[in-house]
């Protein structure tokens, strides 16, 4: 299964609902163009729900924390959504969980990015 | 003397989109010897970085080149060997993605998240041309032992995906 990235805006915050597998290749490419799009509308406080991610790979790794060292240079907050198991493990071993700011409910971020 | 071992061996062409297949292979030869699900999915995980480490850095993603994967079936372990035909590299020499510097490099992870997932990790010149990766995970825990390479491997770009 490829990568999908729908985007829907909640309040001032615009959702970025991935699903299927982040790895090297097309899915990378793909996630990067729809948030620097983003980044592009002036949208800079994006949430990326990873909850329909089967699968991401050391560049889909990679992927993220280009996304978030982009959006943080915007000014803006890239925060991380309904990790599966596998993708919470992965940034562990990585080091990264402390990195993100990593949420569990929609409606907390969206309001996290308010109190912000 | 090396007890037996069952060998399943599959060739890919180097695309990108051949690594499912390996993947697939991995976790199916990794559930037959009755790995856990977790355990199944750090062989899966790790024969995908080690393919596409071989496709894009070692074979430059060349069509017209091959990447030899052969799973060695053994009673207490699986011993999976990668080879490419590209021109090596010393995993000694690849950056730490957990150094300080590198925390938010976008790259620099894939041998690293191998090494994590396997009990056993080196990397050879392969008697018939190219690199070989070769992995070892065992069936029951083991305390790794795989920060090894030899020191006459490839990759002079330094990558690992």
């Amino acid at each position: 299964m490829s990568m999908k990235a729908m985007v829907r805006q909640v309040d001032s915050v615009t959702v970025v609902d991935v699903s299927g597998r982040i790895t090297l290749g097309e899915a990378c490419k793909e996630l990067r163009e729809v948030i620097r799009g983003e980044l592009g509308k002036g949208h800079k406080n994006l949430l990326l729900n990873l909850g329909d991610v089967t699968y991401i790979d050391s560049s889909g790794i990679g992927e993220l924390v280009s996304a978030f060292t982009a959006v943080s240079n915007q000014g803006g907050q890239l925060k991380l959504l309904h990790l599966t198991k596998k993708v919470h493990d992965l940034l562990q071993i990585t080091k990264l969980y402390t990195v993100f700011d990593v949420r569990d409910d929609e409606a907390e971020a969206i309001s996290s990015f308010k109190a912000a | 003397m090396q007890p037996e071992a069952s060998v399943i061996e599959v060739i890919l062409e180097s695309n990108l989109a051949n690594v499912e297949r390996a993947e697939a292979a991995a976790r199916s030869v990794a559930a037959k010897m009755g790995f856990d699900e977790e355990r199944e999915f750090h062989v899966e995980m790790a024969v995908h970085e080690a393919v596409i480490n071989a496709i894009h850095h070692g074979n430059k993603e060349n069509a017209s080149k091959k990447v030899y994967i052969r799973f060695l079936v053994f009673a207490d372990r699986l011993e999976i060997h990668v080879r490419d035909e590209g021109q090596g590299f010393d995993p000694a020499t690849l950056p730490d993605p957990l150094a300080s510097e590198n925390i938010l490099s976008d790259s620099g992870r894939g041998i690293f998240l191998v090494r994590k997932f396997m009990d056993e990790f080196r990397v050879e010149k392969s008697p018939a041309g190219g690199t070989d990766v070769i992995m070892v995970k065992h069936l029951t825990t083991r305390i790794q032992s795989n920060q090894g390479g030899t020191g006459r491997e490839h990759e002079g770009n330094g990558a690992s995906g």
